[in-house]
């Protein structure tokens, strides 16, 4: 079967990549920027074609719980929400990362903090990359820049959640939310049929009883699990990062920055280079694991680094982990749901570059 | 006239000592014995075997399910 | 095993009259001497083993005193955060629902933290099994004040008694689920006597039966004592509980099935 091609507004995109990814249900609760994503499930009504369930909880709270339980069955659960929601459903992140469950959570962030505004930001990085909830865990979180990347990462979502029972995260924002894009959506899957192992779907004769838990009394024996998921963090860190490099090639100057801000780099590099400054951009694909590799590498070429993030600045501190002090880390950022500009982002450039 | 008798077997190791067994049985076959279990509990125990008629009420209200009633018509 | 018998004559595999159920596990069950816990786990594990449906059976678990339930019964299980087997339920019953799906909570489980979960899923009439053990107290934590704590009864919250005039009054929440639509059947029972434990396998013998009608929520409720929690002897605490929580919450059915069209509609 061919890809179709359609118009779209980044919370559809999602919405339609969840059924034809072949999900199996979809628990969510209403919120600006980003309620389109269970208004387009209800109105496409999935239930009918694929059996894929779609439910209106009566909150986040209850959202990420019947995610919780799905996930427990082994079929493909998500939920959406935007940061303020996404705050609520911290303490269900970690219990599904402590019962290494596989769940999509998609975040539609918005300034913050508390109530905040229904405008674009990026300032729940620090929440989706460095805890949240409470607990030693990780997400693995994927940063779409564009409708098409909002349609991609939900199959690739949960694929990576199954490949390493981990709940992961779509790090979205607002803006990316409601433009309209062209998108290519990908054929039809058909929900699947294999149930794993672990799963609770009723104990036959043939197995012993499956418990879905992440409680354990004994901290010796705690202990061992939390070093089994420091393993698969690891693994993850090795095997998973993505990333994209626009003009890095020779670059004396590099940009870093995910989604929206990332869009505008591009175009804040194209305009550095007419003005003879070579910047370059390193657009992190997955903010966990992050790309400090390829920035490290990165460092050893360029003069110095700047963040633009649409936060006070939070990955900026990871990309300072990363270089390790080898070379100078700035950060740019509006907040409060404004948008940076690209020209304003080669001002800064220009200001760092001559008074550092 | 068939006459039911019955028989209850205690885990003794298991029982708890919550009484809830004595106050249970219509004939007042179970005491609480003066012994304590490993677990330091004073166990029940069937001290009037004969007046036991299997009606299992004791067993069914166990909390911990330690006792196994048999009986039989004589 | 030690054990104290009585005539052993008796004793023969032919004589059996009663033994606990094969579905729960060689596990010692924590409770306190007396709980009510371990009588509701029992019969629960009864009916499961009599209806054949251990291989369909799926449980979701609270936190309270009760939160090991899943060492106890041999069946498939899943622990909820606190108040949220509910939501957990939901997405299980939905997700598959040819399986039997029950919920067991404690009253800060279900009627504190989890009342959103609870109302909601009985709202929505879910064809799941609402198990919900009322002992007006919180045993787990050391024996704080519940959201059914009696008015005027003590804990470690309410040192001088429950002032219904700062605190609140005890919720009724069987009585406040039988008002919904969503759910199917509604009853009170007790664990505490021989009658009592027969009256309650009987219904919960219906109810698991009647979740195969998807007919909406069946919601059981079981009030039962905490010896330790206020500090009574097992044979003492299930008088108070006669003499006190009874009256409060009467014991019976309050809702019963009538023939109604089938609940959740596939499409308007």
């Amino acid at each position: 079967m061919e890809k179709e091609l359609r118009l779209m507004k980044g919370n559809e995109a999602v919405a339609e990549a969840a059924i034809r990814a072949g999900a199996d249900g979809y628990f969510g609760y209403p919120i600006t920027p980003q309620s389109e994503i269970i208004e387009y499930l209800m109105e496409a009504n999935p239930y009918e074609t694929t059996g894929m369930v779609v439910l209106q909880a009566e909150s986040e709270i209850a959202a990420i719980n019947m995610v919780y339980g799905g996930a427990g069955c082994g079929k493909k659960v998500m939920t959406s929400s935007s940061s303020p929601g996404i705050s609520l459903k911290q303490e269900g992140i970690s219990y599904i990362a402590g019962a290494e469950l596989p769940c999509l959570i998609v975040n539609v962030v918005r300034g913050g903090p508390g109530l905040g505004t229904i405008q674009p930001a990026q300032s729940d990085y620090f929440q989706a990359v460095k805890g949240g909830g409470h607990g030693d865990y990780h997400l693995i979180v994927l940063a779409p820049a564009s409708v098409q990347e909002m349609a991609d990462f939900v199959d690739l979502s949960f694929e990576l959640a199954f490949k390493y029972r981990n709940p992961v995260m779509m790090l979205s924002d607002g803006a990316i939310g409601q433009m309209m894009e062209k998108v290519w959506l990908s054929p039809p899957k058909e929900r699947s049929k294999t149930v794993p192992e672990w799963a609770t779907t009723g104990k036959p004769p043939t197995r012993e009883r499956n418990i879905i838990t992440s409680l354990e009394l004994d901290p010796d024996r705690q202990e061992i699990f939390n070093k089994k998921l420091v393993a698969k963090y690891n693994e993850i860190r090795e095997k998973e990062v993505r990333f994209e490099e626009f003009q890095c090639e020779d670059a004396e100057y590099l940009l870093v920055a995910y989604g929206t801000s990332a869009r505008v780099c591009q175009k804040s590099v194209e305009l550095s280079r007419e003005q003879g400054i070579k910047a370059g951009l390193l657009r992190p694909i997955t903010l966990f694991p992050f790309p400090s590799k390829q920035i490290n590498k990165l460092a050893d070429k360029v003069k110095l680094i700047l963040t633009v993030e649409m936060s006070a600045g939070q990955m900026v501190e990871d990309v300072m982990l990363s270089v390790n002090g080898e070379v100078p880390v700035y950060h740019y950022g509006r907040m409060g749901g404004m948008i940076p500009t690209p020209d304003e982002v080669v001002e800064n450039l220009k200001e760092r570059i001559i008074g550092g | 006239m068939a006459k039911v008798k019955g028989s209850i077997v205690v885990n003794i190791e298991r029982c708890k000592g919550c009484g809830i067994c004595v106050v249970s049985c219509p004939t007042g076959t179970i005491e609480m014995a003066e012994e304590v279990n490993s677990k330091g509990y004073n166990y029940a125990y069937p001290a009037h075997p004969d007046l036991c008629i299997g009606c299992a009420n004791c067993a069914i209200v166990c909390p911990d399910g330690v006792i196994t009633v048999y009986k039989t018509k004589i | 095993m030690k054990e104290i018998t009585g005539l052993k004559e008796i004793i023969k595999p032919e004589n059996l009259a009663y033994k606990k159920s094969d579905i729960l596990t060689d596990e010692i069950m924590h409770y306190c001497p007396g709980c009510g816990h371990s009588t509701a786990h029992r019969i629960l594990a009864e009916i499961i083993e009599e209806e054949g449906i251990q291989q369909d059976t799926i449980g979701v678990s609270p936190v309270g005193c009760s939160v090991f339930l899943y060492h106890y019964l041999d069946i498939d299980w899943q622990e909820a955060a606190h108040g949220r087997a509910p939501a957990l339920a939901t997405a299980i019953k939905r997700l598959l629902p040819d399986k039997i799906v029950f919920t067991y909570q404690g009253d800060g489980d279900l009627a504190a933290i989890g009342t959103a979960e609870t109302i909601h899923a009985c709202n929505r009439g879910e064809n799941f099994l609402i198990i919900f053990i009322n002992n007006g107290i919180y045993g787990m934590t050391g024996g704080q004040m519940a959201p059914t704590t009696l008015p005027g009864m003590k804990s470690s919250t309410s040192p001088y008694g429950r002032d219904v005039r700062t605190m609140g009054n005890p919720l009724k929440m069987a009585d406040l689920v039988a008002t919904l639509p969503g759910t199917y059947y509604v009853t009170r029972q007790s664990v505490h006597t021989p009658a009592n434990v027969r009256k309650t396998k009987k219904a919960m013998r219906k109810v698991f039966q009647y979740q195969k009608l998807n007919r909406g929520t069946c919601f059981i409720e079981i009030v039962s004592n905490c010896p330790s929690g206020w500090k009574m002897t097992p044979v003492q605490a299930n008088k108070w509980m006669e003499d006190n929580m009874f009256p409060f919450y009467p014991l019976g059915d309050l809702k019963t099935p009538v023939e109604q069209p089938v609940q959740q509609p596939k499409s308007e």
